[in-house]
């Protein structure tokens, strides 16, 4: 059991059981739509930008609880931070959860704060893109707004 | 065949190109595994034909009532599964077969998840083709079955060209080798081919009778005991099925009761299953589902059940 303890931490269980920041966003200006194919996982992310800043993120859709605690929390981590900031804190954060995958280089680490909780995932290699899924639509909100990214 | 797949694909090419034109129809049910659908809609891109659906109903079987309301003589084929892997139904193919060939389509039977777990008589069915996989089969992946009737097989075009398909090569024209050999382009795996040999021989070796007498015992003590686990819902409930229980628990994802049953030992399918309309048809992204065969034990189904006990605990 300690091994999935690690995994499903209390803060993880808590925000799959009640996500945060769990609607669509009126004034967002920035949308994209995430979706693994294999598992059946979907998430469409808010973002409202100014001048290059987050001012607030949320998302909707469905997935495990792994993932939605990643949306969760994300949306959290993301707020206040500029747009390269928020990229940062994804390429930290996929490098913790999946070491050595393509992470392009150059990308200045950045402190994962709570986010930690999730390095139990690295135990567990079909997790990982539960833990990404919304990282990706982040990402590809802020790279390629309106645009679909797919975990395959 | 490197599985029920390319066997599928190979007749929606070869049949296909041959015998499906513009405005004929291509007759599918909701329950198909995606290799039973997406070739036909293929074929139906190229060939001008339609696809159609046969619907189910809440336990999860197929409307015959419908589907012979859907037969007329523009059908060229009818494709379904013998039984359901997403949520274990047995398809009454005896009777789908029939009705087809009154109205003169043909009948390919995708039976990688029947034939596992039932015997498969092709001629008192009496499709045209049957298609399987051997990995389902205990035999190595990338192995697998297409059956056809020889007439059938004779009268449709090579599904790919190269060496050891042909009778002779010029650069005037090709003629083509003789059945099995024309449909076997280039070199195959051997290796698995003679793996998957052994397979069979091995399952031709057991009592099947009696596997499949106890695999519908460990259906029926698995069925009950889900159903007394709280917060389980069984998707799937036909009359006819074979030892697949597919279920939902609470809210709780499938793939997190997965991987809190793999630290108990209990190795589960979580997802949609490659059957996406079957998931939509119920409104739910994935189920989680335990398929039995004849070496599972009414004590694991047990572990299975006190695992759920610990999801719950952790998620509720
Ligand atoms: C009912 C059914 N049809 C088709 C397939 C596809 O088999 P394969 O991937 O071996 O070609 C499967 C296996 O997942 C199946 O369960």
């Amino acid at each position: 059991m300690s091994e999935l303890r690690d995994l499903y931490q209390e803060v993880i269980l808590d925000h799959g059981r009640r996500p945060r920041n769990f609607k669509v966003l009126d004034g967002a200006n920035r949308k994209a739509e995430g979706y693994n194919p294999l598992c059946g996982d979907r998430f469409t992310v808010y973002l409202e930008v100014e001048d290059g800043v987050v001012k607030s993120a949320s998302f909707q859709g469905s997935g495990c609880a792994i993932s939605t605690a990643s949306a969760s929390m994300m949306t959290e981590m993301v707020k206040g931070r500029t747009e390269q900031g928020a990229q940062a804190l994804f390429h930290t954060f996929h490098e913790m959860v999946a070491p050595g995958a393509a992470t392009p280089s150059g990308q200045p680490k950045v402190d994962l704060g709570k986010l930690a909780v999730f390095t139990g995932v690295t135990e567990y290699p079909t997790r990982v893109k539960c833990a990404t899924l919304a990282w990706h639509t982040l990402n590809s909100a802020i790279e390629a707004p309106g645009a679909t990214v797919s975990t395959e | 065949m490197r599985g029920t797949t390319e066997a599928i694909n190979l007749v929606a090419f070869s049949f296909g190109n041959r015998f499906v034109g513009a405005g004929d129809e291509i007759v599918i049910s909701v329950l198909e595994h995606h290799s039973n659908i997406v070739p036909w809609q293929m074929l139906c891109e190229r060939s001008g034909a339609h696809l159609r659906v046969i619907p189910m109903n809440d336990a999860g079987e197929l409307r015959l009532d419908v589907y012979q309301e859907m037969l007329n003589p523009r059908v060229k084929l009818v494709a379904v599964n013998h039984v359901s892997n997403a949520l274990g139904t047995i398809n009454p193919v005896v009777e789908i077969t029939r009705l087809a060939h009154q109205v003169g389509a043909k009948v390919l039977l995708d039976g990688a998840q029947a034939a596992p777990h039932l015997r498969v008589d092709v001629q008192a069915i009496g499709c045209d083709f049957y298609a399987l996989s051997g990995h389902k089969l205990f035999g190595p992946t990338g192995s697998g079955i297409l059956w056809g009737r020889s007439e059938l097989l004779d009268a449709m075009p090579p599904y790919q060209g190269g060496g050891d398909m042909i009778r002779s090569v010029t650069f005037e024209k090709s003629t083509y080798a003789d059945l099995p050999a024309k449909f076997e382009a280039g070199t195959p795996d051997i290796g698995c081919g003679i793996g998957f040999g052994a397979a069979i021989d091995y399952l031709e070796s057991i009592d099947f009778d009696a596997a499949s007498a106890w695999e519908m015992d460990l259906l029926r003590y698995a069925t009950v005991r889900l159903s007394e686990v709280p917060g389980v819902k069984l998707v799937g409930t036909a009359a006819q099925k074979a030892s697949v229980v597919s279920f939902l628990l609470d809210g709780i994802h499938p793939h997190d009761i997965g991987t809190i049953l793999d630290s108990e030992g209990i190795a589960i399918r979580t997802g949609h299953h490659c059957a996406q309309p079957v998931m939509e048809r119920f409104g739910i992204p994935a189920t989680a589902r335990a398929s039995l065969a004849f070496y599972n034990t009414p004590a694991e189904i047990d572990t299975l059940v006190r695992g759920l006990a610990k999801v719950r605990e952790l998620f509720g």
